[in-house]
C-alpha cells in the first residue's frame, strides 16, 4: 500500500536574517506561510524542495514541512512550525511583530 | 585580572577578518550553505529555530567591567537589547543578522572576548567554580588552571577535530560548584598528604541522551602535571572514540565501553610519552596567569552598616540570607544576583541591567563579575558595608529577587522558543513555575530546591542533575514534559531517576506544586530539603502525590 501524503509546504531559514521563510508558486520566498505553496503531491513536493534547496543565495536549511489547506491559505499542523510562525513565547519578538 | 597579550589580540583579529571573507563569500554566493556551515559553526554562529545564535564564551565565568558593558552594546547595537548567559558560562545573542556577526566579533575582541572553540567536535569553553578566588573553602583559585588550559585547548592542531566536543570544568574548592563529575574532565583540586595541591581528574561525565557520572581517574595528580595529563587523556579519546556513531561518541560512552582499567593505563603510557616534552614552559606560563590572578586587595572596614541594614528593612535581611555567600576574607561577602526574577526568562540580562552590574562590580566589586552556570551574575567580592547600597542599585534594576538556590532559581534551557534542536518549550514552563511559587509565597518555606528544565534529552538546562528535573517531549505532536526526581549536580553527584508517565503542558505545573507541597509534609522537620527527604524516602511516596491513585484507576 502506498504511504499515505501529508500536504507539505517548502520552508527555510532566510540567509541574511535567518529568520523562518517559505516557498511560494513563483519561486520567491515568503514571510508569510499563507502565501506558501501548498504542495499536494508527493513527487512534486520533492521537486519543490530541490528547486528551493538550489536558492543558495537566498535561504539555508532548506526542509519539507506538514501543512494544511485553510480558507486563509497554507497552516502549519505541528507546534514546532507553527512557533516559527510566530516567534518565540517569552517575548514579542520575531514574526508576531514583524509582520 | 589576566589581560591578553599582542600574540592573543593578533589571534583573535586575524580569526575575525578571515570570518569576515567567509561571511562574505556565503552572501555573495560563492560559498554553499554546506560549505559555510562548518565555518561558522567553528565561530561560535548557529541558525536556529527563528534566527542565527551567536555564542560567546566567558572564559571559567569571569567577566570585568569594561568586557559586560561591551556586551551591553552589542545586545543594543545589533541584537534586540538583551543577552542570555548558559550554564556552560556562555552568553549566547538570539538575534543576530548574517551580515553584522563579523562586526559583533570585532566588538567582543576589543575587549579580549571571543567565540572561537564554543561549538564544534574541540575542547570547548574551560567553566570553573563561580566564587573562584572568592569562596571560603577553597584550596586555590582554579581559574589560572583554566586559564592554562584554555590556552592550550585554543587552535591545538591535534584537538580540532575530535570525535565530538570536549567539555572541562575545574574546582578548586570542597563544595562542587562547577559540576565537575558531569563534563568529560572534571578537575578537582585536593591536597595530598604532604599538603601540596594537585588534583583529582575526573572523566567521563557527562549529561545528554545517556547521563553518566565521572569516575575518578587519577586521585592525585601533582598541579605541574596537568597539561601533559589532560593531553594524555584527549589524545587517548581521539584515537579511541567512536566516530561511527555521533550518539556513542563522547568520552563517557569511551570510557564505559573500554572500562576505567584500560583508560588509566593508556593514559598513563601516553603520558610518559609526553610529559618530557613539556620542558618547563607551562609552568613558567602557569605563574605568570596566576600572578595576574592576585587576590583582590581587601580591606578592613567596619560592618557596622551592613548590620544596621539588616534590622531596619526586612526585604534587605531576606535578600542577604539568600544571595550572599561566605567570603574568604573578614567583613567580605560573595554577592550573586538573581536573573531569575519571577516570571522572567531564565539568564537573560537585558543591557541595562548588564550595565548596572558592571557599574556595582566597578564601584563596590573589585572589578569582578562572574557568570555562574546556573544563569547568575556574582558580584565576588563585595564588602559587606556596601551592600545596602548594592542591593539599593539592583533593586532600582529589576535584580534584586532573594531566590539564590530556591524553587524559582530554576535553569532552562532555550527550548521551542530558540531551540532548532528542541521536542518541547522549557522557558514558558520555567516561567509558570517561578511565578506560581510567587503567589504561594512559600520558596523561603521550602528551601534549597533545584529545579532544571531542558527542552529536548540534550539536557543543556541539567535536568539530570536537578533536584527536580523536567525533560520536554514531543509526543504525537504534543507537548509533553518528564519529571525526573533526585538528581544532584554538587560533589554527590546522581543522575535523577524518572518518577513515571509524563504531564502535559497544563498538567506540569499543578504536577511540580502537588510534588513541592507535598513534600513540605513528608520532610522530618524545616531543615531536611527536598533531596534529602527524597534520599531518606525513595520514589514511592513522591510517586503517589504525583499519580493520585484515581488517575491511575481512570487511565486503566
Ligand atoms: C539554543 C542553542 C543550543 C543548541 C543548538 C545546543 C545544542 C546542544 C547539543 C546538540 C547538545 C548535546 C550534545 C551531546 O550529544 O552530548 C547540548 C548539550 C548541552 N548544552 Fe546545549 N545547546 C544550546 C543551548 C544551550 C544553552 C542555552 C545551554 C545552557 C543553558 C547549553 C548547555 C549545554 C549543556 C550543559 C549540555 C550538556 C550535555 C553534556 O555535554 O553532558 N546549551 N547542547
Ligand atoms: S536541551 Fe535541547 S532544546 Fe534545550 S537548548 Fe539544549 S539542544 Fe536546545
Amino acid at each position: 500500500m502506498p504511504r499515505h501524503f501529508t500536504p507539505k509546504v517548502v520552508t527555510a531559514n532566510a540567509l541574511l536574517e535567518g529568520d523562518a521563510v517559505w516557498l511560494t508558486e513563483d519561486n520567491t520566498w515568503t514571510r508569510d506561510i499563507r502565501e506558501a505553496e501548498l504542495l499536494t503531491d508527493e513527487a512534486h513536493a520533492d521537486l519543490r524542495l530541490l528547486e528551493g534547496q538550489a536558492q543558495v543565495h537566498m535561504i539555508a536549511g532548506a526542509y519539507l514541512a506538514d501543512a494544511k489547506a485553510t480558507t486563509d491559505g497554507p497552516a502549519p499542523t505541528h507546534f514546532r512550525e507553527a512557533f516559527r510562525t510566530r516567534g518565540p513565547s517569552n517575548y514579542a519578538h520575531g514574526k508576531q511583530v514583524d509582520l | 585580572m589576566y589581560t591578553y597579550t599582542d600574540f592573543d589580540e593578533n589571534f583573535v583579529r586575524t580569526r575575525v577578518a578571515q570570518f569576515r571573507g567567509q561571511v562574505a563569500r556565503r552572501i555573495d554566493g560563492s560559498l554553499t550553505e554546506d560549505e559555510f556551515k562548518p565555518l561558522r559553526l567553528m565561530n561560535g554562529l548557529y541558525l536556529q529555530l527563528h534566527a542565527y545564535m551567536l555564542r560567546v564564551a566567558v572564559p571559567y565565568g569571569t567577566l570585568n567591567p569594561a568586557q559586560m558593558r561591551q556586551l551591553a552594546y552589542i545586545a543594543d547595537r545589533w541584537d534586540k537589547g538583551y543577552g542570555h548567559f548558559t550554564t556552560r558560562q556562555n552568553i549566547q545573542y538570539n538575534w543576530p543578522k548574517l551580515g553584522d556577526v563579523p562586526d559583533m566579533l570585532d566588538a567582543l575582541a576589543d575587549v579580549g572576548m571571543h567565540a572561537i572553540q564554543t561549538s564544534g567536535n574541540t575542547i570547548r569553553n574551560v567553566t570553573a567554580d563561580h566564587f573562584a578566588g572568592a569562596a571560603a573553602d577553597e584550596i586555590e583559585d582554579p581559574r589560572a588552571i583554566a586559564e592554562l588550559l584554555r590556552q592550550w585547548s585554543t587552535d591545538h592542531p591535534e584537538f580540532q577535530f575530535l570525535p565530538r566536543k570536549f567539555k572541562i570544568a575545574v574546582t578548586g574548592a570542597a563544595h562542587d560548584r562547577a559540576v565537575t563529575k558531569a563534563h568529560d574532565i572534571g578537575l578537582r583540586m585536593v591536597r595530598n598528604d604532604a599538603g601540596e595541591p594537585g588534583f583529582e581528574v575526573i572523566v567521563g561525565g557527562g549529561l545528554g541522551r545517556t547521563p553518566m557520572v565521572g569516575k575518578v581517574l587519577r586521585d592525585f595528580l601533582p598541579k605541574a602535571d596537568l597539561l601533559p595529563y589532560c593531553e594524555a587523556i584527549v589524545s587517548v579519546y581521539n584515537l579511541l572514540g567512536r566516530r561511527d556513531n555521533k550518539y556513542k561518541a563522547r568520552i563517557k560512552i569511551t570510557v564505559h565501553e573500554n572500562g576505567l582499567d584500560k583508560m588509566q593505563e593508556l593514559v598513563e603510557a601516553r603520558f610518559e610519552d609526553i610529559r618530557a616534552g613539556f620542558t618547563g614552559h607551562d609552568q613558567a606560563l602557569l605563574a605568570e596567569i596566576e600572578a595576574a590572578f592576585a587576590p583582590p586587595a581587601c580591606v578592613t572596614k567596619s560592618t557596622d552598616g551592613y548590620e544596621a541594614a539588616r534590622l531596619a528593612n526586612p526585604a534587605f535581611r531576606s535578600w542577604s540570607d539568600t544571595n550572599l555567600s561566605a567570603h574568604r576574607a573578614e567583613g567580605y561577602a560573595i554577592v550573586s544576583i538573581s536573573i531569575k526574577k519571577h516570571g522572567a526568562t531564565p539568564g537573560d540580562a537585558t543591557s541595562d541591567q548588564m550595565r548596572v552590574m558592571a557599574d556595582l562590580a566597578e564601584r563596590y566589586g573589585h572589578g569582578e563579575l562572574r557568570i555562574s552556570h546556573e544563569q547568575n551574575v556574582i558580584l565576588p567580592h563585595v564588602h559587606q558595608s556596601d551592600l545596602p547600597a548594592v542591593y539599593a542599585a539592583l533593586r532600582e534594576a529589576d535584580l534584586a529577587t532573594a531566590n539564590i538556590g530556591l524553587a524559582s532559581d530554576i535553569i532552562a534551557c532555550p527550548g521551542m522558543d530558540y531551540c532548532a534542536l528542541a521536542t518541547a518549550r522549557s522557558i514558558p514552563i520555567a516561567q509558570e513555575i517561578a511565578t506560581r511559587f510567587d503567589e504561594l509565597k512559600i520558596e523561603h518555606e521550602i528551601g534549597q530546591l533545584k529545579i532544571k528544565i531542558s527542552g529536548c534529552i540534550n539536557a543543556c538546562g541539567h535536568h539530570h542533575v536537578g533536584h527536580i528535573g523536567i525533560l520536554g517531549l514531543d509526543r504525537a505532536g504534543v507537548e509533553n514534559y518528564q519529571i525526573t526526581l533526585g538528581g544532584d549536580g554538587t560533589e554527590t553527584t546522581t543522575i535523577g531517576e524518572r518518577a513515571g508517565p509524563g504531564f502535559s503542558a497544563d498538567e506540569i505545573v499543578p504536577a511540580i506544586e502537588r510534588l513541592v507541597t507535598g513534600y513540605l509534609s513528608l520532610r522530618q522537620d524545616a531543615d531536611e530539603t527536598f533531596l534529602q527527604a527524597y534520599r531518606r524516602l525513595g520514589m514511592e511516596p513522591f510517586k503517589a502525590i504525583l499519580y493520585p491513585r484515581e488517575d491511575k484507576a481512570n487511565a486503566a
